[in-house]
């Protein structure tokens, strides 16, 4: 087991469901995203999704986008983010997977990727291009390393691929909720609460829900049905809100996990 | 070399799949329409029928004898693309893709363009089958090409400006595609050149491939036998495969392609993607890329919009290490000489792109022997360079 694997189970001992924020690594400097993840456990969070800044996130809305190249333009590399995740783990065993595109995974080389990844701390990865039929051959290499290589499943998946997804998905599933990429809505799609009793009957892998969560009342509306909730696109709003706004983006951003993980961890008892 | 690509997709070690989980639905639906349509006798014969009546195909293949003159070497005959309806190659395409889309009840189409000339031919075959369209197109590139951004809105199009990035054509393409994730069940995303996730790279050279088709025909028919040399501008490279494919096969056939040069070698400078990029990944497909040392899509400049890309189709990069084809590239001052030498010796005004090969052709002609029968594909005409010329000449 490791560092996700325990964390969900947990969480399930506790009748939980984990709050996952995402944060940029890197903005707006690697000192705030180092200060917010260290604290992050106390704030609430259970899991930190890490995204590595890429010149062409394709599955990215505007405020990661936005997110991802103020963070380039400063000249930050990949190994400063493996660096600052080594600087975390001196103080923090918060499960962290790393969000980062297959084009730097695959020029950094796979197995360098994983080498790398373990030896700084990084208990997993989302790598949202990277589809299944890519993914398979790289498994027994994650599983060797007992690194979590995670899966996406989407509304528009079949069953049968779903199948597939599910039995190479490792660590928890990640269930894109909307039609699209990241960002905050409005609103959260009708089929959300089917789609997951649906991979729950498929799976004994934890459900965590993505893309288009942006407050505690669709983050509590989520938790209801799902294991997990992944906040993003809110979050670095907020972090750049709060520097434009000359406040503290540490302890704003800390104070908007504890919102956040508040209203998923107190879902009425009836659900 | 018939079963290329595999049926993941892959050209040798190239191409594939490498897309979010989200688009995945989409690229099997339109895998599986294009396999059942495009060999289907009944599709094909309908998509004649439109370019031969509307896009005004076949076009000629055209003796340059004042080129062949002033280049002073080989014989040269332009495969003249530039006279189709809209005034470039990417009509082939686009009205394949949509004639697709319609069959698969499509209602809205998507495009991105650098240079405006795919952002047309979508919008034109778009409004000639009655279906809303939705153009990307950088805010650089919608500076560059103002004349094609009105052509394509008096064709009915909304062109949306890509703020993003380097605000060109990579920019646009991963709007597009943003777009596509959200909209596929309704939507159909048509890619311009030989690039993207499997299936596009095989559907857009499926279509581009009337180009050689028609040349190995008619240069049997001006000379009797197949030609020693073609030479095409690439990009992404769909002029160049829709040339290269019909020949692969006739080993005797050397195959040049001709990348974006800039203004020197360094990053940033030029948009030459086989000449000095290493394979990577970009746009769901596995293909030789400018890239930084950390997997970062380098910036890339060109004087032309239609080339000015990171990346390059799949099957130039297979090409390319098997040694089938070679890659060299012409920086924008040849270009744009090439461009004066072409409208006053032969007055043809070509597309800045094709005016790369041109250059190829006056820069190496030296070399080659007097008998080397050479064709070159005239991608598009240059109407919508004027003002851009008039600026670089300055």
């Amino acid at each position: 087991m490791n560092r996700i694997n325990k964390k969900f189970a947990e969480l399930k001992k506790r009748g939980e469901r984990a709050f996952i924020p995402f944060l940029t690594a890197g903005d707006p400097d690697i000192e705030t995203t180092v200060d917010i993840i260290e604290s992050a456990d106390e704030a609430g969070a259970d899991i930190i999704e890490l995204g590595f800044p890429f010149s062409d996130p394709v599955a990215d809305g505007p405020t990661i986008q936005a997110s991802y190249s103020k963070v380039l333009g400063k000249g930050q590399k990949n190994e400063d983010v493996f660096r600052m995740v080594e600087k975390i783990r001196q103080k923090s065993s918060i499960p962290i997977v790393a969000m980062i595109s297959y084009s730097l995974v695959f020029k950094m080389g796979f197995e360098n990727f994983i080498n790398r990844a373990v030896s700084s701390g990084i208990d997993g990865a989302t790598i949202p291009d990277l589809p299944a039929e890519e993914a398979e051959k790289f498994v027994p290499d994650c599983d060797r390393h007992n690194f979590s290589l995670i899966s996406f499943t989407t509304p528009g998946t079949s069953f049968r691929r779903r199948e597939k997804l599910l039995s190479m998905g490792r660590g928890f599933v990640y269930y894109i909720a909307v039609r699209g990429i990241t960002g905050q809505r409005a609103s959260m799609p009708e089929d959300l609460n089917d789609n997951i009793e649906q991979i729950k009957k498929q799976t004994a892998l934890p459900v965590s829900v993505g893309f288009g969560i942006s407050n505690p009342t669709q983050a509590q509306a989520v938790a209801e049905v799902a294991d997990g909730v992944i906040v993003g696109s809110a979050i670095m709003s907020r972090i750049t809100d709060s520097v434009k706004n000359g406040k503290n983006p540490v302890n704003e951003t800390l104070s908007f996990i504890s919102e956040l993980s508040g209203a998923v961890k107190n879902i009425p008892e009836d659900k | 070399m018939m079963n290329i690509p595999d049926a993941k997709g892959y050209y040798g070690e190239y191409g594939g799949r490498f897309v979010p989980e989200t688009l995945i639905p989409a690229l099997q639906q339109l895998e599986e329409a294009y396999e059942n349509s495009c060999d289907e006798s009944e599709f094909q014969h309908e998509l004649d029928y439109y370019l031969r009546e509307y896009v005004g195909r076949p076009n000629p293949l055209y003796y340059a004898e004042r080129l062949t003159k002033i280049a002073g070497g080989p014989t040269i005959y332009l495969k003249r693309e530039d006279l189709n309806h809209t005034g470039a190659h990417k009509i082939n395409n686009t009205l394949g893709q949509v004639l697709l889309a319609s069959k698969i009840g499509k209602k809205r189409i998507i495009a991105e363009t650098g240079a405006g000339q795919h952002g047309v031919a979508a919008a034109t075959a778009a409004a000639m089958f009655g279906m809303e369209c939705e153009v990307y197109m950088g805010e650089e590139d919608i500076r560059r090409q103002k004349l094609n951004c009105l052509r394509m809105e008096l064709l009915g199009a909304r062109v949306v400006p890509v703020k993003t990035g380097s605000r060109t054509l990579k920019d646009a393409t991963n709007e597009a595609m943003r777009d596509w994730m959200a909209s596929y069940e309704d939507t159909h995303y048509i890619i311009g050149s030989v690039v993207g996730p499997h299936p596009f790279p095989k559907m857009v050279a499926h279509f581009q491939r009337v180009i050689g088709t028609e040349v190995r025909e008619q240069i049997v028919e001006h000379e009797g036998r197949l030609p020693d040399m073609l030479v095409a501008c690439v990009g992404g490279g769909s002029n160049a495969i829709g040339l290269f494919e019909p020949f692969i096969n006739d080993e005797k056939v050397k195959m040049v392609g001709v990348e974006a040069g800039g203004t020197g070698a360094l990053a940033g400078q030029h948009a030459a993607t086989l000449s000095y990029g290493n394979p990577g990944v970009l746009h769901g497909a596995k293909s030789f890329v400018l890239q930084d040392e950390d997997g970062q899509t380098s910036p890339v400049h060109s004087a032309a919009a239609g080339l000015d890309y990171p990346g390059v189709g799949p099957e130039h990069s297979w090409l390319k290490v098997l040694e089938r084809a070679r890659y060299a590239s012409v920086t924008d001052q040849e270009a744009l000489e090439a461009f004066k030498v072409c409208c006053e010796s032969e007055g043809i005004v070509p597309a800045l792109e094709s005016a790369h090969a041109v250059a190829y052709i006056l820069r190496e002609a030296p070399e080659m022997s007097d008998d080397t029968l050479l064709v070159m594909c005239m991608s598009g005409r240059g109407d919508k360079d004027v003002y851009e010329v008039e600026e670089l000449l300055k």
